[in-house]
């Protein structure tokens, strides 16, 4: 019992952390069609701010109990410099191009970006411990937890919610939906879908941000950082169905918890079991879990 | 460049190759074998980006031909190059054919995806295998050419030789077949593939040919890659190394057989350039001359080449 | 017209080769200086515990010895007289990538003495190509034993022990300071060759010094994944004695961080075989009695000679912070080519030594180090083994040392010559 207890609790813990990392990269390809690799970079870019700033803070001598605050502060502040930049800056003049050479692109802009972070923050390794030891732990029989945990599964909580509720009830939202089912139609009845681009990119860049940010406490950051969160975001993203938000959401809860079945029950497979499971659902729904119907043309 | 001319240019190339070589420095011979070598696996990558495939685990075939070539040199004492590079081969298309029945139904962003999950599968086992050396990998037996292990002086030329004419007939045979009926399909599946059902024509059946093709024109890099380095560890199965052969295919362009052996060159000496001038800030280098390429030469340096009016 | 261009382009191409080669110039003779390709990770994960303090070690010792500022025997200029120029080479990248990097190091840049690697799967593809290059090259970190295991070599050496060493002796350490029976123990390692062989040689090695003792489970997390809940959660559950790691740098840092709050160092005895690498910068995070290894006897557990006083002040007088154990064994490398290089010198009547002359020297050489004494006693002469320690933990005064400081013997810690690692631990450790 205690053990089962244990696979539910780190799964839905390792769930929280996959689905903000995710999150942000179906949002983009779902409005801009764009696979983004720069989300790792974002994603790195918060982590960094984050420790860098908040730890400086705290040197300072802020109140630890602010640091949460600080954490969301961070990632903002280092999103709303660099994605309109990248945004306004290259990616704009790229939409015309095909998928693969936008995703290229990505791929050209993460290079560069983490050799950017290199020279700004350097190589050595950056941790801020206040904020996840700060608010003490809680015992599930034998286990203890922090209770950091339970702000990293509300975060995930807010940021779904939260994104559900702007796409469904702002107009905002709806207009990114129309954009969303078709490009064309919304640009023919006249929504400015270039600013539409400029928004989803800066939000869903945002989101990766606020993943790292919110993580930072509890790793330490390390060049690299941004890499692993990649193709893990990928996969997560592609069993829930890309563009799909309940499908990114159905999407972690799954891998997190066969993961965290695996490593209790059969360590040995951990290694490649998200890869198994993304293959395994692609066998058998072509586009994923939840899949937006597109019509097929002739 | 027009079709007809290609087999000429190819020859001339092979020519040129043999004969520069005999006065290149070592650490050219060495670059221009890889180059070589990474040029086979995007040529492949080019004819599956001509149907509207990108494949993000091209690396999975890569490996296997490496790790076909490396396994067979280990348990049987097999040196020749020829013999292993044509393991590799074969090995990376048995594979391609079985896999290629899943994969042959996926298009676009999808196929991508399936095909990264899969080489990182492999990467995964290999990684568990210790008998294999896991993460660290093994090395493999020098090459001998026919029975024959050349003079330490000549074993760089030797190889790239082999490995010049090997690469030859490869692009030879893949420009013919991009002549034939089912090679010409390409183009029309990339455009519309409904439409060529109703032609009468199976798109799935081209795809999945081309797919096994593509595996082995893999690995037949990887085994060649392997036995040049002389060195083979699970990070071929990686997708950074897809990656890589991903920017070399855009970097090159798909408008010739020639043009994946052009970008894999330029892309060796760019990154053996940046490596050299900025050790601390190569990546940004790299990332910065790939965007340079694709902002201002979209259709990949081989469009330089292309003769104006001609497709 | 296009076939007579590309023949242009290819002819550019050509030339453009040669001429990048030219540019890189060749040195004049006489007390010509020698040129030290150093290689070391720059960019990635491994730069900042390793790569980066291994290579201001690089820079800082070259420095000195071309000032004529190292203590004895050290002090003469560069190698035996001759200046050193260091050319500095970035170990990320693939395989093939640091081999092509090599070939141009050696053979476009005229390199005479490769030095660095700290990557296992580097190493074992660099040596055959230094035996075929026939260059004289220089290991500093890595840590497979299968280098001189696998077959032998002429052109290429190690300064420092193998992997195996750090787990042999936690297990010793583990027999000496554990009071009562170990009955099981867990082991939390990075699934790739250098957490799999550390768990293998950790595992076996107490199955020879606590016999009965029982795996209570083996954590095998993927390289860099930095969330360690799951394991953690399944480590603690298993309630074991001893938990082993061999975690480095971000997954080191991260399992620290997450490890404390939910109580696992106060289960059991924890031993980080690279915990050096973080004792200061997470002193607060480690509480006393966890076992810190160094990899060898390397910072806290460096002999006060009078190399070390130098090399410790020298290196945080420049770099802020104290050297740890990747610095120790870069300068450990580059003092024993040193040493090599002045014997073969000194046997040569004073004239600049053959490379061959120099690998004769080399060959069974022991030296001094700010680590203590290295012999070059294994692998055929080619293969350096150290003694090692460990200690555990332990805050004065709320500074971060180390106590309970164990020594082992050389001998007793790495296998005898010709001895297969895997084999000499299943035989109990024979001699």
């Amino acid at each position: 019992m205690e053990q089962f207890l244990a696979v539910l609790i780190d799964g839905i813990i390792y769930s929280a952390w996959l689905f903000v990392a995710a999150i942000g990269l179906t949002l983009i390809y779902g409005v801009m069609k764009i696979v983004n690799v720069t989300h790792g970079s974002f994603y790195a870019l918060g982590a960094y701010a984050a420790a860098s700033i908040t730890g400086a803070l705290l040197a300072k001598g802020m109140p630890p109990s602010l640091s949460y605050v600080v954490l969301l502060g961070s990632a903002l502040l280092v999103t709303l410099v660099v994605a309109p930049l990248i945004e306004r800056g290259i990616l704009r003049f790229m939409y015309v191009k095909d998928e693969v050479v936008i995703l290229l692109i990505t791929y050209a802009l993460f290079l560069i970006l983490e050799d950017a972070i290199k020279l700004v923050w350097g190589v050595s390794p950056y941790f801020i411990a206040e904020p996840y030891g700060l608010l003490g732990s809680f015992d599930v029989f034998d286990l203890t937890y922090p209770y950091y945990n339970l702000i990293l599964v509300g975060v995930a909580i807010v940021c779904g919610v939260g994104l559900a509720w702007m796409l469904g009830r702002t107009r905002t939202g709806k207009l990114l939906v129309a954009v969303i089912h078709d490009t064309e139609v919304s640009r023919a009845m006249g929504i400015n879908v270039e600013r539409m681009y400029l928004f989803t990119f800066t939000f869903g860049s945002l989101l990766a941000a606020i993943g790292g940010a919110f993580t930072a406490p509890t790793v330490s950051v390390v060049p690299g950082l941004g890499v692993e969160v990649i193709v893990l975001s990928f996969a997560v993203v592609v069993i829930g169905g890309l563009g799909s938000l309940p499908g990114a959401a159905l999407g972690a809860v799954i891998v997190g918890l066969v993961r965290s079945a695996t490593i209790h029950f059969l360590p040995q497979v951990e290694l490649f079991v998200i890869y198994l499971v993304m293959a395994m659902v692609l066998a058998f729904r072509p586009r994923g879990l939840f899949s937006i119907a597109e019509a097929r043309k002739i | 460049m027009s079709a007809e001319r290609t087999p000429r240019t190819l020859a001339l190339t092979l020519v040129a190759i043999l004969a520069a070589g005999l006065f290149a420095p070592q650490w050219t011979l060495f670059l221009l074998t890889i180059a070589l070598a990474k040029g086979l696996v995007v040529l492949g990558l080019m004819l599956l980006l001509r149907c509207g495939l990108v494949s993000f685990g091209q690396a999975l075939y890569y490996c296997i031909g490496a790790y076909a070539a490396g396994m067979l040199g280990r348990s049987t004492g097999v040196s020749d190059l020829l013999t292993l590079m044509l393991a590799g081969m074969v090995a990376a298309a048995l594979v391609a054919v079985v896999l290629g029945f899943l994969l042959a139904r996926y298009r676009s962003i999808f196929f991508g995806l399936l095909s990264l999950a899969i080489s990182m599968i492999l990467y995964g086992l290999l990684v568990k295998t210790e008998a294999l050396g896991s993460s660290d990998g093994f090395n493999v037996l020098p090459s001998t050419l026919f029975g024959v292990r050349p003079a330490d002086d000549w074993v760089r030329y030797a190889v790239l030789a082999l490995a010049a004419v090997v690469t030859f007939v490869a692009a030879l045979a893949v420009h013919r077949y991009l002549g034939t009926p089912l090679g010409r399909l390409a183009p029309a599946i990339k455009d519309n593939e409904i439409r060529v059902e109703y032609m009468g024509a199976s798109a799935r059946y081209a795809i999945h040919v081309k797919y096994v093709i593509a595996a082995a024109l893999a690995g037949l890099g990887g085994a060649l890659a392997a036995t040049t380095v002389g060195h083979i560890d699970p990070e071929m199965a990686y997708w950074t190394t897809s990656g890589e052969f991903i920017f070399i295919t855009i970097l090159a362009g798909t408008g010739s057989v020639l043009a994946p052996f052009l970008g894999a060159l330029i892309f060796g000496i760019i990154h053996t350039v940046a490596f050299d001038l900025s050790p601390n800030t190569w990546q940004m280098v790299l990332g910065a001359a790939l965007l340079v390429v694709i902002v201002f030469l979209p259709n990949g340096v081989w469009s330089l080449f292309r003769r104006r009016g001609a497709s | 017209m296009t076939t007579i261009k590309k023949a242009v382009a290819a002819a550019a191409v050509a030339a453009l080769v040669p001429a990048f080669a030219a540019a890189q110039g060749a040195a004049a003779q006489g007390e010509a200086p020698l040129k030290i390709g150093v290689v070391s990770f720059l960019s990635g994960a491994a730069a900042g515990p390793f790569g980066v303090p291994a290579r201001n070690a690089a820079e800082i010792t070259i420095e000195m010895l071309n000032g004529e500022k190292v203590p004895a025997p050290y002090a003469t200029k560069g190698f035996g007289g001759a200046p050193l120029q260091m050319q500095l080479v970035d170990e990320a990248g693939s395989t093939t990538t640091q081999v092509t990097e090599f070939r141009n190091m050696v053979q476009r840049d005229n390199v005479d003495i490769v030095i660095g690697y700290i990557s296992s799967g580097n190493c074992l593809a660099i040596a055959p190509v230094a035996e075929e290059l026939k260059k004289l090259t220089v290991f500093f970190d890595c840590g497979t034993p299968r280098i001189f295991e696998d077959r032998s070599y002429k052109y290429v050496f190690r300064t420092s022990s193998t992997a195996t060493m750090d787990s042999v002796g936690a297990a010793f350490y583990v027999r000496d300071t554990i009071k009562g029976k170990v009955k099981s123990i867990a082991g939390v390692n990075q699934n790739y060759a250098w957490g799999q062989d550390s768990w293998s040689d950790f595992e076996a090695s107490m199955k020879q010094l606590a016999p009965g003792v029982k795996v209570a489970t083996s954590q095998m997390p993927k390289l860099f994944a930095g969330q360690f809940n799951a394991e953690i959660s399944t480590i603690l559950g298993a309630k074991a004695d001893v938990v082993h790691s061999s975690f480095w740098n971000g997954d080191l840092e991260a399992f620290i961080l997450q490890a404390g709050p939910r109580g696992l160092f106060k289960r059991g005895t924890v031993i980080l075989t690279t915990g050096e690498t973080a004792m200061y910068k997470l002193a607060d995070h480690i509480p006393d009695g966890v076992v810190l290894g160094a990899r060898g006897p390397y910072g806290p557990y460096a002999p006060d000679n009078a190399l070390n006083k130098w090399f410790s002040k020298t290196f945080a007088d420049r770099y802020n912070v104290p050297p740890n154990y990747a610095a120790y064994q870069m300068t450990q490398a580059i003092l024993g080519t040193k040493a090599a290089w002045e014997k073969a010198q000194a046997a040569n009547g004073g004239k600049r030594p053959s490379i061959d002359q120099v690998i004769a020297a080399f060959e069974r050489l022991t030296f001094e180090s700010p680590a203590g004494k290295v012999e070059m006693a294994i692998g055929a002469g080619h293969q350096a083994i150290t003694e090692t320690a460990y200690g555990v933990a332990k805050k004065v005064k709320g500074k971060m040392t180390v106590a309970n400081v164990k020594r082992y013997p050389a001998t007793m810690v790495n296998p005898p010559d010709g001895v297969k690692s895997a084999d000499w631990i299943a035989n109990g450790f024979k001699k």
